[in-house]
């Protein structure tokens, strides 16, 4: 497996180390109250097919990624820093 | 027996080697297989469950038969295939599987009782007494059934890794990867050709063919050439292309020395993780067998197998031979070995109305139905339409069809689609991404096809590459048709081999239909059809074709089993290179180690990738237990000297570190005063404690975190994750310092005292206050102090960068040993921190919360936090949770054992009576007792209260007094000094 990180280039899987769903990036506001707190904390989807990833470049530049791909054919579709990510926004 | 005129090797060039002891000659240029033949030897192994007598079937990595074991003691190598094998002077080979001799195998009276070893016998016989299988069946089926053997000596052999990249990745070197080879070449992209033979050129160096009016292995030679001299090519012979993965990858093993003595430093094999951004498959077919009755002697092989040991190693497998097929180009083989002078006793071709003119004999509508000789081929018989004959050969070549090899296009996953035209299998377009499967691989058999598919292929990668095609010339090639007409089992009583390997018969298939396992992946586990080392290459089509007509089905609705990478084997060492004994884990050593190990002999234990020393033994003393008592009593009364560098150290600044450390920590650090440490607790989102720690404030936009050894790395991770994707609107940056400073522990009453006698700068009270902090200087080397303490004792931690760290802590240990103290290891600093009720992860072990640990007040009501909000859920705190407390025994001869349970004094030890358990217990030299950290359901309003603990493990069962979990100085007096 391969990941584009945005600053690195393609690079081996190993290189990288894999958190889960980029739902952790968007963190609710300590009012947000308790089930929206304990879908962030405990709930993830588990699709086959698309889904997006929280990954670190751990060996490389240590960027936080959201890499979006297939969980059926391995394909990635986009690989973008964490910060720029549509959750970062939310 | 060799042939004149014949072959591609080195006649110039004796080699011999030892079969089962015996000298044998060949030439350079053979394999184990071919230099047998050549002596006349078909007796190559025995079968895996009857024991019956096996030649070799193939000539190539697909051999189910002729396995060997190669060398003897730590190195030795099973299952070799003998065809793949090549010789060299001093090369051990070894049968498999047969017991006292090849030649004689007591074991195979099996094959006499082979009416009641049947598929699935194993299962229904051997279940019962159920205790008997692990004892008794499972050995005695191992001991007769089985290929070779691992020596059980650790393997010192070398094995490396390693990666490539490349534009395009072709896989084979036949015509078809020639020519795509030469066409992505010449169009100037990187291109990489693997193929699993010693010499490139696939079919071509095993036919007669021509090609561009040239003998086609010259051809493949001049190719191979052309290419090794251009820059922008890698060859890669002996390199089997394993698995197709994602994203382009590929891995492959090279076998770097199996064909001849290793020179030092060269690896046994290698394997490759090549990453490409196109393939194209070109792994040509291979030939499957007819199966009828004892159709498993040695002297029959397959069709192409003769041709391949006639044409490249000039050997004959018979000197009368008969070719059995149900193809046209079965016929080739019959046409070689006449041209060759080799006697052609007849073509059966079990199709109607073959043409019957030419050089040999062909029984058009024949079928061989059964075969004779006990340890090599003597005879067959042919049924056609004028009835049933008897034939005398030594060599049976038969074709059942050629199937295209198209495992790597499946290994993601992918089915191929039957094709009845070829009556096999094929890739679809597009299994693999970025993967072409051309020429025999993709049904295309002629050798004109093949080159014509290369250059498609070619075109194809190029486009999806990008680059720009530049035209080649298709040379003029045989552009014979290929006629078949399926025959997958010869109608007649008897056994009828399909997998040669496991011994798996038609029968077998048929018996698993009627058990109704019908889906093919059950009819494989049941019968054990296509496993093992050739995975069923030749085998499987045929038997799911069979199965197919047993359960009246057609063969695409019967479909394939799952291809799994590797397409041939590769050995574990050579995957995990690099990885055995000391390398299968990074060693992380502190500037302290060399004096700690050689100097003062500390046992060294593992704190993740760290080692640490556990204590540093002195004369006389005969137990740990000695050695930590004394260093203790070193902090507690004079000075101790640890290395603490193993600590995670992060550099964190920015105008707003203060603040990215109140959202990180539970406490606030953007109040702290420039000078001042502070320590520090870190919670998980879910509310649970993941780490604790201190920092410093180093200046008004700097500051100086330490994690625990253990959760460093964690931490960072965590640190880097708030900055980028929570926080990416503060200012603030991190770095990880853990490496470029050396930090030692100065702890006990001495710890000032010897201080000033070292650094430059005077230490008071007053400058470096418990929770002080700033620059110091020693000589000419500038450092850090630290006025922290982790044993409860007026000490300091004083940093230095790391190339001074070794002549700082012997330094420091000549220094404290002059006024009664010394160095203290990593039990002496545990007993220390337990003493003062210190925690670690062996407390906060991810499912204790900071109300727990007594914690709850240190996070912040002023601020948000990581994990606030979720430690606020009602059942994250309170006191029905279990909360950290001290245990003492009430008797201080009993000790305390970690992982111990508490209870109720006077109530029963069982599950549902447990209270807590302990977590941390030393022997406190100073307080004289066993002492135990744990946790306790309402703990801290039970301090005083008399409880039982009892470890179930160790059989220990005595009362404790719960207690503060501050053992020592609880008012803090010694740390302040």
């Amino acid at each position: 497996m391969r990941i584009k990180c945005p600053h690195c280039g393609e690079r081996d899987r190993r290189e990288f180390y894999y958190v889960g769903a980029a739902q952790n990036i968007a963190r609710p506001t300590p009012d947000a109250g308790p089930d929206v707190w304990n879908d962030y904390v405990h709930n993830r989807e588990n699709p086959a097919g698309r889904t997006r990833d929280l990954w670190q470049h751990e060996s490389g530049c240590s960027a936080w990624l959201v890499v979006t791909r297939d969980t059926n054919t391995h394909e990635i579709f986009s690989v973008e820093l964490a910060s720029d990510s549509e959750e970062a926004k939310r | 027996m060799r042939v004149d005129g014949k072959g591609l090797i080195d006649r110039d060039q004796e080699v011999s080697f030892s079969f089962d002891g015996a000298e044998i000659k060949g030439y350079s240029g053979d394999t184990v297989a071919s230099a047998l033949l050549s002596n006349d030897i078909r007796l190559m192994g025995r079968s895996f469950k009857y024991h019956r007598p096996r030649g070799v079937l193939t000539a190539g990595s697909e051999e189910p038969n002729a396995l060997m074991t190669i060398g003897s003691g730590a190195s030795q190598d099973p299952n070799v295939r003998a065809t793949v094998q090549e010789i060299y002077d001093g090369l051990e080979v070894r049968s498999q599987n047969a017991w006292p001799s090849l030649n004689f195998d007591a074991l195979a009276v099996n094959n006499l009782l082979s009416p009641f070893f049947g598929a699935g016998f194993y299962y229904k016989m051997m279940m019962w007494p159920k205790p008997l299988w692990e004892k008794f069946y499972e050995p005695l089926i191992r001991r007769a059934a089985g290929l070779g053997g691992l020596s059980e000596l650790n393997n010192e052999g070398k094995y490396e890794r390693a990666w490539a990249y490349c534009d395009l990745l072709v896989v084979g070197a036949g015509p078809t990867g020639l020519m795509a080879a030469m066409t992505a070449a010449k169009s100037g992209v990187d291109v990489i050709l693997c193929d699993e033979d010693s010499m490139m050129g696939g079919r071509l160096n095993a036919e007669t063919y021509e090609v561009d009016g040239m003998p086609g292995h010259a051809w493949a030679a001049q190719m191979v050439n052309e290419l090794s001299q251009m820059d922008n090519v890698r060859l890669m012979t002996r390199t089997s292309v394993s698995g197709a993965y994602d994203q382009g990858t590929y891995g492959a093993l090279e076998r770097v020395t199996h064909h001849k003595e290793a020179e030092i430093g060269e690896p046994h094999e290698c394997f490759w993780r090549i990453v490409s951004k196109a393939c194209v498959m070109a792994t040509g077919a291979l030939e499957r067998p007819i199966a009828f009755r004892n159709n498993d002697r040695p002297g029959i092989m397959t069709a192409s197998a003769v041709r391949s040991y006639l044409n490249r190693w000039g050997v004959t497998a018979g000197k009368n031979v008969a070719v059995f097929g149900n193809n046209s180009d079965a016929h080739r083989t019959a046409q070689d070995l006449v041209d060759a002078g080799v006697n052609v006793v007849a073509m059966v071709d079990s199709r109607e109305g073959v043409d019957a003119s030419g050089d040999y004999r062909v029984i058009s509508g024949g079928q061989v139905i059964d075969s004779s000789g006990a340890k090599g081929l003597n005879g067959i018989r042919v049924r056609s339409a004028k009835g049933i004959e008897n034939l005398n050969v030594d060599c049976l070549a038969v074709s059942g069809g050629w199937n295209p090899s198209v495992h790597l296009a499946c290994h993601m996953n992918g089915r191929p689609v039957w094709n009845d035209a070829i009556s096999a299998f094929l890739p679809k377009p597009d299994m693999v991404p970025g993967m072409i499967a051309a020429g025999a691989s993709n049904g295309e058999f002629s050798t004109a096809d093949c080159l014509e598919a290369g250059v498609e292929a070619a075109k194809t990668a190029l486009e999806k590459i990008g680059a720009k095609l530049t035209e080649t010339d298709v040379p003029m090639a045989e552009d014979g048709e290929y006629d078949i007409t399926a025959l997958w089992t010869v109608p007649h009583k008897g056994r009828a081999w399909l997998d040669f390997q496991n011994d798996v018969t038609v029968k077998d298939i048929k018996g698993a239909a009627q058990e109704n396992f019908r889906s093919v992946e059950h009819m494989k586990r049941f019968t054990t059809q296509g496993m093992a080392t050739d995975q069923g290459k030749n085998s499987n089509v045929g038997a799911l074709a069979i199965l197919a007509d047993a359960t009246g089905r057609s063969i695409p609705e019967t479909g394939t089993t799952t291809f799994r990478p590797p397409y041939s084997p590769v050995a574990i060492a050579a995957m995990g290179a690099g990885a055995q004994g000391v390398g299968f884990a990074p060693q992380r050593f502190t500037t302290s180690h060399e004096a700690s190990v050689d100097d003062m002999d500390a046992p060294m234990i593992e704190a993740g990738l760290w080692y640490r020393p556990s204590y540093f033994p002195k004369d006389g003393e005969t137990h740990w237990r000695e050695s930590c008592d004394r260093e203790v009593g070193y902090v507690r009364n004079a000075v101790g000297i640890a290395d603490v560098s193993t600590l995670g150290k992060i550099d964190i600044q920015g105008k707003d570190a203060g603040e990215f450390l109140d959202f990180a920590y539970t406490n606030m650090f953007s109040t702290l005063k420039v000078g001042k440490v502070r320590y520090g607790l870190m919670l998980r989102e879910d509310g649970h404690v993941m780490d604790d720690g201190t920092t410093a404030r180093w200046g008004e936009n700097h500051y100086v975190m330490t994690t625990t050894t253990a959760a460093a790395g964690q931490v960072m991770k965590h640190l880097e994750f708030i900055k980028q994707a929570l926080r990416p609107d503060l200012d603030v940056n991190l770095v990880s310092t853990t490496e470029q400073w050396a930090q030692f522990a100065v702890a006990g009453p001495k710890s000032r005292e010897l201080l000033n006698d070292l650094l430059n700068e005077e230490v008071t009270n007053e400058n470096f206050p418990f929770m002080g902090c700033g620059e110091i200087s020693i000589g000419k080397v500038s450092g850090r102090l630290f006025r922290i303490s982790f044993s409860g004792e007026h000490a300091y931690e004083v940093a230095v960068p790391s190339r001074y760290g070794d002549s700082l802590f012997r330094e420091l240990v000549k220094r404290s040993e002059n006024v009664g103290g010394g160095a203290y290891g990593m039990e002496a600093l545990n007993v220390l921190r337990i003493e003062k009720g210190f925690i670690t992860h062996a407390e906060i072990h991810g499912r204790t919360t900071a109300d727990d640990i007594g914690m709850g007040k240190m996070v912040s009501a002023k601020k948000d936090c990581i994990g606030k909000t979720s430690s606020e859920r009602p059942g994250l705190h309170g006191a029905h949770r279990e909360q950290l407390v001290g245990l003492k025994p009430v008797d201080n001869s009993n000790e305390l054992f970690a992982g111990a349970h508490v209870f109720e004094k006077g109530a029963e030890a069982v599950r549902v009576n447990d209270q807590g358990y302990t977590t941390s217990v030393c022997w406190s030299p100073t307080l004289n007792t066993s002492l135990a950290l744990g946790f306790l359901i309402n703990g801290r309003a039970r301090h005083g209260e008399i409880v039982r603990v009892v470890d179930h493990l160790r059989g220990k069962d005595f009362e404790c007094e719960v207690c503060h979990p501050v053992f020592l100085d609880p008012e803090g007096g010694r740390a302040r000094g």
